[in-house]
């Protein structure tokens, strides 16, 4: 008996297989963008743990020259006093076009790196002379291997499972040959194991600042609001998908009312239909869930590498471009789409299983109800001013998270009324029967399209919010780039003394040298770069300074003051007029605060003296150089072949620009990829509520028709209230997408970077979003207007002759 | 102290299979090292410091000592110099890397610490003139090899020790040209083994004075093993008449190699060929998962000695990059004494 049920509940996807299907890629969807997202998340994280425990870098406490690099003399003082600790030299190292992280470490004084340990224990283990002794060997991820191999002047290379990418691991010995810096330490690890009786290392080495692990920056959480951001959106893709499973099971179990009339009148109890039906969707669920998998599989490997990019580019976390497959990931995707199917057929479930025995099938299930329409827009301003409350109350990231959760879901919410007003204004308005019946049926229709109609708004805002962000963001850099970069060339010596060589046969030919020297301090938010510059009118006039004291520049080069960048000021709340401690017996006054994007650590700049003062020694060798715009490509040639400089050591500021833009495009490419994805999934809702409509629409056209309106008439009109509903729905979203904007800009980006950019609209932009929703609405709705076209007159005939 | 060669070429890259590989490969001249030859003159004090031409040499220092706390203790202080490549050179890319073991055993304990090296920077050296040898803060040094200051620190003990020399040089095998198989593998080796030693143990819950008996090995190879030698068994004694004994036993598939020198109180020698003592083993403890032979039984017919030697402590494992036993043992029997006991293979 339970079989012949099953086959008769089954017969009705054989009828409606398009209806199977909107419902399985409507699973799928949903699922798919999820488990994308959560791939990409997973993948991402895993990098990190896997670069921190590969280097050791996040446990042990170091010890760095703020001057600079520390003299191998001072490893051996600090050797020989018994403190047990390993020098590591690193720095950039371009090879075949990228840069590379190249890190040298002594691996006699520390040779548990695990991807020594790896090669140790491989078939073929190096021999320690081949590592330890010139031309040495370098290890690096498989990646990294194929861009490596073949090199004439690099030494051959060893691949790893053990190493992140873009990092070369090497012995300190090849290291300083590579980066040619022979002698040099950038930093010493303090191994755990010390032995007993030592001096402390004031003592020996009082230059020397001991960092410990708290204080370096952390990528994991640097890259959190990253995460959530995507984590975000993958959410909102994955109700959006929701949305059509909800729409396609309603209108399926409405469908199915006859059947389950039938069945119950022949004995079948409720409440094995409702368990039969609850397999049924579980079993279906699984189709899509597997097929969802597949897709966000795929689509996160397609996306990946430009995340990858993304977060190099942003906070210099590395990442692989590669995707693995992990168990973990494929059953939360098949829970995801099980939970998710469960929950938009729940209501469904639930009024089929109230359902009077000898109710009649039909239109009745689509009625709207006004008083849950209703109860939805009073529940949407609730959560609107939840979300609300919950930023004001808490602050912080997940808060501005939780505001715009609570704008999105509740101004969706309150969709339906407000369409539901609009609608019934217009009616009021309209003259003649045939405008009035429009307005009037649409209305009538709405209850049906509200699903859809709202995965729409939702979609449009986000569209519209992420836009007018991202755009506002690049008009904001492409300003800060022309500010920041006033240098026509940027030189990089090789060492001090060329640098004071080329400056010297320079100057009297070019308008101005700007050294650019930094150090690195360490502030109680993390590391902070400290740079001095020289009294240039170039940055009093130019410099993206965002709040400042009367006299800050006056102040800056008098050695008073100093000025820091956005992202300190908002991490450790200091503002102008209040000081910043560079040691702990130096503290400046904060003259000012300037933009600094795509920056992920703190930075101050003070005078020259200032940094000699703080940091005596520091490396002198890069330089901004000014000159006529049109001498700078000839400029440029002369110095490489004059000092024998490689090309990178020359680079022009059209370059640079080029190469920041392109990081920049590169870290919004997901962005705006998910954003078209969910569009296409809110036009893919429309399209099915409206074929699901079209099949309960015969009752209403009829009369219609025979009232004397012909079927192209009708089919015009079909093709117009689906227009119009859309448009209606675009501008409710218009502001929507401001607010959302809004939040982003001034919340979201805070929080997540660093930094406040000023917003911008682009109107322009929302009119081809609003031809582009007016187009896919059009789209949803030819398939119907079609079908009307072709519709027998014997069909809309035999309505009259049936039920009515 | 002959076949601790091996010691140090299983530095911490080379993987244990190795050892079963044998060492055929490493045979001298056709890597560049230079091989130890008979009928060499040391010179002095030259021959104190390093030789990078040869793959392996060491400074070894073991030490018999009496508490004031009226306990027995052994002390070792190693150094070792392993070539990479035949020559020095400044800077990180030297291919001489050296190696520090130092341990002290107490009658209930024993610790142990490594330090690990390269040359070329001045972290880890030896200089013949003054005498220093030296790796991180370890130093054995003085202005020559007869007063020497001795000192290496573990996270929980050290020791600050100074050693006078009570007698001559002593020269193994055939001059210091002390052979190792019977296919003729052979190495440098004389011992300065009549220190007298006096200083400080620092011990977790307490500091101890202490005096006593040092023995100091030097040694230098390129090509120490015959292939099919899996260990070696290594007694340095002195007996309270003042005679001291060197003998060790290198076991092979072949059969035992074995290899003596008998130690006047006076500094003169006599060396005991193959074949001429008996090293045998009379039990053992499992130390580290392994039956480690702690008590022996030995025979040196010729002279009328027969002697059981114990084990201070059982438990004198050395657990660093290569693991191996060493320890303070006593002697009864024919002679009574102290000395140091080393196995390694088991």
């Amino acid at each position: 008996m339970t079989f012949a049920v099953v086959q008769a509940l089954l017969s009705h996807w054989r009828v409606h297989w398009l209806q199977l299907a909107t419902l399985l890629i409507g699973i799928a969807l949903a699922t798919g963008l999820w488990s994308a997202v959560q791939a990409i998340n997973a993948e991402a994280r895993a990098s990190y743990s896997r670069a921190n425990a590969q280097l050791a870098l996040g446990q042990f406490d170091e010890l760095r020259d703020p001057a600079g690099f520390i003299p191998m003399s001072r490893y051996v003082d600090l050797r020989r006093a018994g403190w047990q600790v390993a020098a590591v030299l690193e720095g950039p190292y371009r090879v075949a076009g990228r840069t590379l992280r190249l890190m040298g470490v002594d691996m006699v004084a520390y040779p548990a790196l695990p991807a020594v340990t790896e090669a140790q224990q491989s078939d073929a283990p190096p021999d320690p002379a081949d590592i330890l002794t010139a031309p040495g060997r370098l290890l690096v991820s498989t990646e990294l291997e194929h861009l490596l191999r073949g090199h004439d002047t690099l030494p051959p290379v060893l691949s790893t499972s053990a190493l992140p990418p873009d990092v070369i691991l090497t012995d300190i010995g090849v290291a300083e040959r590579l980066l040619n810096q022979p002698g040099a330490i950038s930093r010493l690890i303090i191994l755990p194991d010390q032995p007993r009786g030592l001096h402390p290392l004031t003592a020996i080495a009082p230059e020397l600042e001991r960092i410990s692990p708290s204080q370096k920056i952390d990528t994991a959480q640097l890259t959190d609001s990253f995460h959530l951001n995507l984590s975000a959106f993958g959410l909102l893709s994955f109700a959006v998908g929701l949305f059509i499973v909800n729409g396609t099971v309603g209108l399926a179990f409405a469908q199915r009312r006859g059947i389950i009339r039938t069945l119950r009148a022949l004995g079948v109890s409720m409440r094995l239909l409702v368990w039969l039906i609850l397999a049924e969707l579980t079993f279906l669920a699984l189709i899509g869930g597997l097929v969802g998998l597949l897709l966000g599989f795929f689509l996160a490997g397609a996306l990946l590498p430009d995340v990858a990019a993304t977060l190099r580019g942003l906070y210099g976390a590395p990442v692989t471009g590669q995707l693995t497959l992990q168990l973990q990931w494929v059953l939360a995707g098949i829970a995801m789409a099980v939970f998710g199917t469960l929950l938009a057929s729940g209501h469904a479930l639930w009024r089929l299983s109230r359902m009077p025995l000898l109710a009649s099938p039909g239109v009745q299930a689509w009625r709207g109800d006004p008083r849950a329409r209703h109860l939805a827009a009073v529940l949407g301003l609730i959560m609107i001013l939840g979300g609300g409350l919950a930023y004001v109350t808490f602050g912080g990231l997940i808060a501005g998270f939780a505001l715009l959760a609570g704008l999105l879901t509740g101004s969706a919410l309150m969709l339906p009324a407000l369409l539901s007003l609009t609608l019934s204004l217009c009616g009021r308005a309209a003259r003649g029967p045939v405008a009035q019946w429009v307005w009037a049926d649409m209305r009538a229709q709405l209850p049906g399209l509200s699903l859809a109609l709202m995965a729409l708004l939702l979609a449009l805002a986000a569209n519209v919010g992420v836009g007018t962000m991202v755009s506002s963001f690049r008009l904001t850099f492409v300003g800060w780039l022309d500010q920041r970069l006033t240098s026509e060339l940027y030189l990089t010596a090789s060492d001090d003394d060329q640098g004071r060589e080329i400056t010297d046969w320079l100057r009297p030919q070019v308008e101005a040298i700007l050294p650019i020297r930094n150090v690195e301090l360490s502030h109680e938010t993390g590391p902070l770069f400290l740079y001095g510059i020289v009294d240039d009118p170039v940055y009093r006039q130019n410099w993206p300074v965002i709040t400042s004291t009367p006299n800050a520049w006056d102040d800056v080069m008098a050695g008073r003051a100093v000025l820091i960048n956005e992202q300190l000021a908002r991490r450790a709340d200091l503002w102008p007029e209040d000081v910043l401690a560079l040691l702990p017996d130096h503290i400046l006054t904060i003259a000012g605060v300037y933009s600094d994007y795509g920056n992920p650590t703190g930075q101050a700049i003070v005078s020259m003296d200032q940094l000699d003062w703080v940091a005596p020694g520091a490396e002198n060798r890069r330089f901004g150089i000014r000159l006529n715009t049109e001498k700078a490509t000839e400029m440029a040639q002369t110095l490489r072949e004059r000092f024998n400089l490689p090309r990178q050591a020359v680079v022009q500021q059209a370059a640079m620009k080029a190469q920041s833009l392109a990081i920049f495009e590169k870290t919004f490419v997901v962005t705006s990829a998910l954003n078209v994805l969910t569009l296409g999934v809110a036009g893919f809702a429309i399209l099915t509520s409206l074929l699901t409509l079209w099949t309960q629409r015969l009752p209403q056209i009829a009369p219609v028709w025979a009232l004397g309106l012909n079927r192209v008439q009708l089919a015009g009109l079909e093709l117009l209230r689906s227009l119009l509903l859309a448009a209606l729905t675009a501008c409710l979203a218009l502001p929507l997408g401001l607010v959302l904007a809004w939040v982003l800009l001034t919340v979201i980006n805070v929080q997540a970077f660093g930094w406040r950019l000023p917003m911008f609209v682009f109107p322009w932009d929302w009119l081809w979003l609003f031809l582009l929703t007016l187009l896919a609405a059009l789209l949803a709705a030819t398939l119907p207007a079609l079908r009307m076209l072709r519709l027998p007159p014997a069909d809309l005939l035999r309505v009259f002759a049936n039920e009515r | 102290m002959n076949v601790r060669i091996l010691l140090f070429l299983l530095l911490w890259l080379y993987p244990i299979p190795l050892w079963a590989q044998g060492y055929a490969g490493l045979g001298g001249s056709a890597e560049g090292f230079d091989v130890p030859s008979a009928g060499y003159e040391f010179e002095f004090p030259m021959d104190h410091g390093p030789h990078p031409a040869y793959r392996v040499e060491w400074w070894y220092l073991t030490a018999n000592l009496q508490g004031d706390d009226g306990l027995d203790y052994g002390i070792q202080w190693t150094l070792f110099r392993s070539a990479l490549k035949p020559y020095d050179s400044d800077g990180w890319q030297s291919p001489q890397l050296w190696m520090g073991h130092a341990a002290v055993t107490t009658p209930k304990d024993h610790f142990f610490t490594e330090r690990l090296s390269r040359g070329g920077i001045g972290q880890a050296g030896v200089t013949a003139q003054p005498f220093e040898a030296w790796i991180d803060e370890w130093r054995m040094a003085g202005s020559d090899l007869d007063s020497l200051s001795l000192t290496a620190n573990g996270e929980d003990f050290g020791y600050d020790l100074s050693l006078t020399a009570q007698g001559p040089l002593v020269l193994h095998g055939n001059a210091g040209y002390s052979v190792k198989s019977a296919d003729g593998q052979a190495s440098y080796y004389y011992s300065q083994p009549f220190y007298t030693v006096e200083g400080v143990l620092h011990l977790p819950d307490s500091e101890v004075r202490v005096t006593g008996q040092g023995w100091l090995d030097r040694e230098w190879s390129s090509q120490p093993l015959a292939t099919d030698q899996r260990g070696w068994d290594w007694f340095s004694l002195s007996f309270e008449d003042g005679d001291k004994l060197m003998a060790f036993r290198l076991r092979g598939d072949r059969g035992d190699f074995t290899s003596a020198t008998w130690v006047n109180s006076d500094g003169s020698t006599e060396a005991i060929p193959n074949g001429s003592i008996n090293l045998l083993p009379l039990s053992t403890d499992k130390v580290a998962g392994r039956n480690i032979p702690t008590h022996w039984h030995v025979n040196l017919p010729d002279r009328g000695i027969d002697i059981q030697v114990s084990a201070l402590t059982p438990d004198a494992w050395m657990g660093t990059s290569f693991e191996y036993w060493e320890g303070p043992v006593t002697v009864t029997g024919s002679q009574k004494g102290a000395g140091y006991l080393e196995m390694t293979g088991y």
